[in-house]
């Protein structure tokens, strides 16, 4: 991927190795998480962005180690309080480049309620949502996103609990765009990073991304090589939705509003009839849709599934601030100190 | 514009005004304060109100009360007991009847004096007839049946009508002072500038009340409060939550920084962010967040991006950004979080007003884990202390606790405007490109680390919550290392005692008695430890406004005095603190928890009787 986010600097020239800091990468071997590491690195430079620029923002958790592993500004926050730390570097200095960190236990439980109302407010950056369905660094106990029965060391007679599907929690809070990857496929999570980058407003990237030691094989059908391609469907704007080992299976809608896997050259279906994926349709209810599938009975949407226009936060706060001084009397303290009702004593 | 009879000079005067916590009573009262301020006087005010909006009706816990003191001589408290009580109906009656100077005045709505509000307020029968009331000076206006014979031939509803009966008791007791309407008259001009109708009624409505006070003679004589002799200068009106507001931003100002306030709304701290939500004309951010946490945390992050950083809240706000504060102590970035403190724990009493969160503010984070702690103890030297509190911050890169409470902050006083040129500069120790820069490289004389605001080239960096390798900055588990760490965190705060002023003693050396305060109590402390010097009473007093660090006198100033008696409105929090840090001084207490403020009466009896102990 070629393509440039074009920004009020002049041209740089870094290389993924630019972005590398001398901290010794901690997590174990065969984890997701280097993968992702590896596409980050990859994405910033190709994003034609000088290095101070950019922030890295984390919270608590594996994944949250991140900011350690870049070579720019980075901060490690406090469990779960990463997109709110983000929210406030991003309104400070909203020439910035924010990357925010979190794992699906520091995103959807603890840290739940920031990532709704940072998608709500539409903050401009990037939040990596590194799904693995357990508490890595806890040691193995459930996580908001861990399937219903199985079996942790907090749940040893299976979990009792309804899972999030994270697409559906960032869709109710408005999202604006929300793209799904898998940690193994590095070129897809490079180009969703500059995607997401390049879309004003808080861009989620769910990856789903294996823990080789809680929950080895959690996304095993659509990362083995047998099944993946009967088990994903890389969506791209424009382009029809079809899939499989094949390319002969695609999607359409049934006249219940359901989804449905079809297959090409069967009962009379052609090409023509699959449905083509548009990212930029406001209404949310297709993106809700294809982010709600699961395997085996779908394949599971990777690639961007929304992307849809809008004035971020902090652009409307720094038009309003640029409003009001415009028509106001008050242009400093000692204005504002001498304002309204004063008197003299002689 | 009086034609009166007897005129009698006083020196100060309490008024308080009650009524349903629909009956504008605060608008009312805050309006006689702004005049009297503006006749020259010398004001405090103490707003008293319940925490529901409307409470039910008519009943003693739906009573909101607005009380303000203003005289010719230096004005420090509200006042304890009232000349003057203005009651709207029964239960505004039985819930300030205690609060009224024997013989003071007592003006009552005789309208809303009926059995059925008589029954809400708990009353058997009606006080107006009761032999109790005798020894006032009792005045039963007809309030509402007045206003409305008033309006009658206006096209006014019956709902405004009813609602502009405050005006006609405002109109009362500017007669009775010999106040002048005109402020009022404007104040309801721009109010109500989009209804003609309501301001003409209004208006009416207040010359009424005073024409007829005038003509029932509500009082056999006039008080007339000549000017105070005051410091010359241009004054304003100012609570201490706009007064703390306008301290933040005149630190951003001064320090050539953009401030951004993450906050999220909480009684009686709410008019700090919505002051500053309104100042977007100086550059000011705000940032409501989802929640308390939300409003620290978006402040760290604008901190660590550059900007003046603070979130305000009271107690239990305070308790919910307590692992965020640590981060901010553990990543040395300058914050300012102000605490304006309710009564407590809990949701306790959201309007009232307390000091129970000292151990809170000083100790109450996981790990040793210091900031400084500041409190201010005026509504106007909010401004200043959260001036201090914000250079503090930025010269010290740390996190910064300013402590208010209720009282001041809602409280309002007359206030000599500063000028920006003279306060003193603020000196941000920012990392320039090309330094060679260490994130936990320090100073030696405030051992504060380098401020490197991301956007810098070359200054790329990482800080977090974990422990930090002294200089270097990277994630370190060294044992000795941590030693290290922590004791240099205690040590950079313990050196801000090198930066503030000395306690300053109100009183002789060698004074029998020092009165220890500290914060919102100054008015009440300084007015009696005041009145009992004038008495020839050996007494002094120490208020202290830097809790932690303490001022460098603070042990010779304790250990002077004979008797040490430590007066705050909590259980004795600040006594354990000074008794922890010197165990050689005695110290006595005495403290109340009504979510009240002192009287100076109780003081004044409780210092003689230490006075006279042997």
């Amino acid at each position: 991927m070629t393509d440039t986010i074009l920004k009020s600097h002049s041209p740089v020239n870094l290389t993924p190795k630019d972005f590398k800091s001398d901290q010794e990468v901690r997590w174990c071997p065969g984890c997701g998480d280097h993968g992702v590491l590896n596409s980050v690195q990859k994405a910033m430079a190709a994003m034609n962005i000088p290095k101070e620029k950019f922030a890295v923002i984390s919270g608590i958790g594996c994944s949250s180690r991140f900011p350690y592993y870049m070579d720019t500004y980075g901060f490690h926050t406090i469990h779960g309080r990463a997109a709110a730390v983000a929210s406030g570097v991003k309104s400070a200095n909203p020439d910035l480049e924010i990357i925010q960190v979190s794992g699906d236990g520091d995103a959807l439980a603890i840290g739940g309620n920031h990532f709704i109302h940072a998608i709500r407010r539409n903050i401009d950056m990037t939040i990596l949502l590194f799904n693995n369905e357990i508490y890595g660094l806890t040691k193995g106990q459930y996580s908001p996103t861990s399937k219903q029965g199985m079996v942790t060391k907090t749940s040893p007679f299976g979990t009792i609990e309804q899972p999030f599907q994270p697409a559906e929690l960032a869709l109710g809070a408005q999202s604006k765009f929300y793209a799904r990857s898998i940690d193994t496929n590095i070129k897809l999570t490079t180009e969703l990073i500059l995607a997401g980058a390049k879309h004003k407003g808080t861009s989620i990237i769910e990856v789903l991304q294996n823990c080789v030691i809680y929950n080895d094989g959690a996304h095993t059908l659509i990362t083995d090589k047998e099944t993946k391609d009967d088990f994903q469907l890389i969506l791209h704007h424009g382009e029809r939705m079809i899939f499989g080992k094949n390319r002969n299976k695609g999607l359409v809608l049934g006249g219940n509003g359901k989804l449905i896997v079809v297959t090409i050259g069967e009962f009379g279906i052609t090409e023509q009839d699959i449905l083509v994926h548009d990212a930029h349709n406001p209404d949310p209810h297709m993106a809700w849709l294809l982010s709600n599938m699961s395997a085996p009975e779908y394949p599971v949407a990777l690639g961007v599934i929304r992307d849809v226009a809008a004035l971020s936060y902090e652009e409307k706060m720094v038009q309003q601030i640029k409003d009001v001084q415009a028509v106001s009397s008050i242009k400093c303290m000692d204005d504002l100190l001498n304002s309204g009702d004063t008197w003299e004593v002689k | 514009m009086s034609q009166k009879t007897k005129v009698i000079e006083k020196e100060e005067v309490v008024i308080r005004f009650s009524g349903d916590s629909g009956d504008g009573m605060q608008l009312t009262g805050t309006q006689f304060s702004d005049t009297s301020a503006l006749f020259g006087n010398d004001v405090a005010t103490f707003p008293d109100y319940p925490a529901e909006i409307r409470a039910p009706q008519g009943t003693v816990g739906g009573v909101s009360g607005f009380q303000l003191h203003f005289g010719q001589m230096e004005v420090n408290t509200p006042g304890d007991f009232a000349d003057v009580l203005v009651a709207m109906n029964p239960a505004a009656l039985k819930a300030n009847l205690k609060w009224v100077k024997p013989s003071g005045t007592i003006i009552v709505n005789e309208d809303s004096f009926t059995d059925k509000n008589l029954e809400k307020a708990g009353y058997d029968s009606n006080p107006l007839d009761d032999e109790n009331l005798s020894d006032y000076n009792l005045i039963k206006a007809r309030v509402t049946s007045l206003t409305k014979e008033c309006l009658k031939d206006t096209e006014l509803d019956q709902k405004s009508i009813l609602r502009s009966k405050n005006m006609f008791t405002l109109g009362m007791v500017y007669w009775m002072f010999d106040r002048p309407l005109e402020h009022t008259e404007e104040f309801i001009e721009k109010k109500f500038k989009k209804y003609p109708l309501v301001v003409e009624g209004n208006k009416m409505v207040l010359r009424a009340g005073y024409n007829f006070a005038r003509t029932i003679e509500a009082l056999p004589y006039n008080f007339s409060v000549a000017p105070a002799k005051i410091k010359k200068g241009i004054y304003r009106n100012v609570t201490g939550n706009k007064a703390t507001a306008w301290g933040l931003i005149a630190v951003a100002e001064k320090a050539g920084l953009e401030l951004f306030c993450g906050s999220y709304p909480i009684t009686p701290a709410t008019e700090i962010l919505q002051e500053l939500a309104a100042r977007k004309d100086l550059g000011v951010k705000t940032f409501q967040a989802e929640d308390e946490i939300a409003g620290i945390c978006t402040s760290i992050g604008a901190s660590f991006a550059g900007n003046f950083a603070v979130t305000t809240t009271s107690g239990p706000g305070l308790a919910l950004k307590t692992e965020a504060a640590g981060l901010a102590v553990m990543t040395e970035l300058p914050l300012v979080i102000v605490n304006v403190q309710r009564g407590g724990p809990s949701t306790g009493l959201p309007t009232k007003t307390e000091q129970s969160d000292l151990m809170q503010a000083i100790h109450g984070r996981s790990g040793e884990c210091p900031m400084p702690v500041i409190a201010a103890s005026t509504p106007s030297n909010c401004f200043e202390y959260a001036y201090s509190a914000g250079k503090i911050a930025l010269e010290h890169m740390t996190p910064v606790i300013l402590l208010t409470d209720g009282f001041i902050a809602n409280g309002a006083e007359p206030w000599r405007i500063p000028k920006m040129a003279d306060l003193s500069p603020i000196e941000v120790p920012f990392a320039k490109e090309g330094d060679n820069y260490q994130p936990y490289a320090r100073d030696t004389e405030k051992l504060a680390r380098k401020w490197a605001v991301p956007g810098t080239k070359g200054l790329e960096h990482r800080i977090g919550g974990l422990e930090k390798m002294d200089i270097t900055g990277t994630v370190s588990y060294v044992p000795e290392n941590h030693q290290v760490m922590t004791d240099i965190r205690s040590e950079r705060i313990r050196r801000v005692a090198n930066f503030i002023p000395d306690v300053p003693v109100k009183g002789n050396d060698d004074a029998e008695v020092l009165v220890v305060g500290w914060g919102g109590t100054y008015g009440h402390l300084t007015t009696a430890v005041r009145e009992l010097q004038a008495e020839g009473k050996s007494i002094a007093l120490a208020h202290f406004h830097y809790i932690f660090p303490l001022p460098k006198n603070t042990k010779e100033v304790l250990q002077r005095h004979k008797k040490v008696i430590v007066c705050e409105l909590n259980e004795g929090q600040f006594a354990e603190y000074l008794r922890a840090g010197f165990q050689d001084v005695k110290f006595n207490q005495y403290n109340k928890l009504q979510g009240l403020p002192f009287t100076v009466l109780e003081l004044k009896e409780r210092f003689n009787q230490l006075l006279e102990e042997k």
